[in-house]
């Protein structure tokens, strides 16, 4: 009978831009059991609240991740507008809701292209990469940053979208869906990205449900949660389904971030078609008294920002709890029964981002 | 509804096992747990959902209490029992996988318990 030895894998890896570590528990190649371990760059960014106005934190959340920071800014700021009971103007919805789509796309075909870079499809990687850079460039001309935005604030939102810049942004639409089409086809028909894929790395439907998974990592099990079918920002005037399969695995969950990445398209389009003009935003009178869950969809997943206000300048907690942190546990349960060779793969597969995890 | 409205329920500790093992029952998911100390007292939100519909459990204890994990019931809930012991020191009990207070390595131990800031006491090493 063999041997069971334990495998550090990271915190450095080659698959992973950021640090998390893994004691595997190994017999011969196969992981009997994965003991996930993180805070390697906990930045404690939560207790910031105690030196920030609530206004000025927004830039504290935004911070909490460089990938999908302006879901993060947004989400905050919902919070603290339920909590004051303001009323965002409509225009400011519809723009949140336009720069939320954009922020999917990039972090969709980022994703894709690490995707393809940790299983030596290098091609590939460039290429999603350089889709994004399109991506990149219209967040960066109407919101004034690349990665961090800086657009939203309690109340609405810092700058409009001129219509003609608008009118570009949608023209532009076809090109990109044109081009994303054809990185849309390798990856869910080349066979060497389908027999590292298929079959690997399975969460079943019950155990992405009862574990907490969110986002593709839930939905590429079947489990149709999207937040947005709540209704936040303009979503509740927006036709669109979540984007679900259900093999539950390492496939699976790429194939739902491609779909959803032409969702994303489409959404944008019936935003800019719907986008009424008006004011974007309303001023905040009174300081945040009270508490409130605020939960939004990011390209992860599940977004949870809680605030809690005592009446004053300053917020008694804000609490962020990011689609990576509760992907954690399922990424456990797949990992188990995996080849050695395969886990750089499926750890991959849920899109980790760290740095939102570690706050 | 564009938001969820604040629902949540403030319980004794002692029925928090009970009212968990019901939000299973009729098919919940766990959202998250979270912490917040205020004053001496430690608010814990348990969160849960079910088809978009959030149910909030909100229990209150001092920093001595032992809380019970509801681990058992909710699997994945380790991680949040391990970060809230991590980073308030929250006594938390029969956790199913416990990281001993190594789950999140910071420098410094239960930072979130006292939180102090650069410029308010010298950093270590300084």
């Amino acid at each position: 009978m063999s041997r069971r030895i334990i495998v550090p894998f990271g915190p450095q890896h080659p698959v992973l831009p950021e640090p998390i570590h893994l004691d595997l528990v190994l017999q011969d190649e196969r992981v009997v059991e994965a003991i996930p371990s993180i805070g390697y760059i906990h930045r404690g960014l939560e207790t910031l609240v105690a030196k920030r106005e609530y206004p000025e934190y927004v830039y504290i959340a935004e911070r909490t991740c460089g990938i999908c920071s302006f879901i993060h800014g947004m989400t905050y700021c919902q919070a603290v507008e339920q909590v004051m009971n303001l009323e965002v103007p409509e225009r400011a919805l519809y723009l949140r809701t336009i720069w939320s789509e954009y922020s999917r796309m990039h972090s969709h075909l980022l994703w894709l292209g690490l995707f393809a870079d940790a299983i030596g499809f290098e091609n590939l990687f460039m290429a999603s990469w350089r889709l994004r850079e399109s991506v990149l460039d219209v967040l960066e001309e109407t919101t004034g940053g690349r990665v961090i935005q800086g657009s939203c604030k309690v109340g609405g939102v810092r700058r409009d979208i001129p219509g003609e810049t608008l009118d570009r942004m949608v023209g532009d639409l076809a090109g990109f869906e044109r081009d994303f089409k054809e990185i849309a086809n390798v990856f869910l028909r080349d066979e060497s990205i389908i027999a590292r894929t298929r079959g690997v790395g399975v969460l079943s439907h019950g155990d992405a449900y009862h574990l907490g998974a969110v986002g593709p990592t839930a939905r590429g099990s079947g489990v149709a949660i999207d937040l947005r079918k709540t209704g936040y920002a303009a979503y509740g005037k927006i036709h669109f389904k979540p984007v679900v399969e259900t093999d539950g695995d390492c496939y699976a969950r790429c194939a739902v971030r491609v779909k959803e990445v032409f969702s994303s398209i489409d959404i944008v389009r019936q935003a800019a078609a719907k986008i009424p003009e008006g004011e974007i935003e309303v001023k905040p009178k009174g300081n945040p008294n009270g508490e409130c869950f605020s939960r939004a969809e990011q390209p992860r997943g599940e977004l949870v920002h809680y605030v809690k206000g005592d009446g004053s300048r300053h917020l008694v907690r804000s609490r962020i709890r990011t689609p990576t942190l509760t992907n954690v546990p399922p990424l456990v349960k797949m990992l188990a029964g995996c080849e050695l060779a395969d886990v750089p793969v499926i750890v991959l597969s849920i899109d980790p981002c760290i740095g939102c995890m570690e706050r | 509804m564009i938001m969820d409205a604040d629902q949540t329920t403030v319980i004794e500790r002692d029925y928090l096992i009970g009212r968990v093992e019901e939000f299973k029952k009729q098919g919940y998911r766990l959202v998250q747990l979270n912490c917040t100390k205020v004053g001496e007292t430690y608010e814990i939100n348990y969160s849960f959902d079910l088809d978009y519909q959030f149910r909030n459990l909100k229990i209150m204890v001092d920093g001595q209490t032992e809380v019970p994990s509801i681990s058992g019931i909710y699997w994945g809930a380790f991680i949040y029992e391990n970060e809230m012991h991590d980073l308030f020191g929250i006594r938390v009990v029969g956790m199913n996988v416990d990281f001993g207070g190594n789950l999140f390595r910071t420098a410094k131990k239960n930072p979130f318990a006292n939180p102090t800031f650069r410029g308010e006491e010298p950093c270590p090493g300084e």
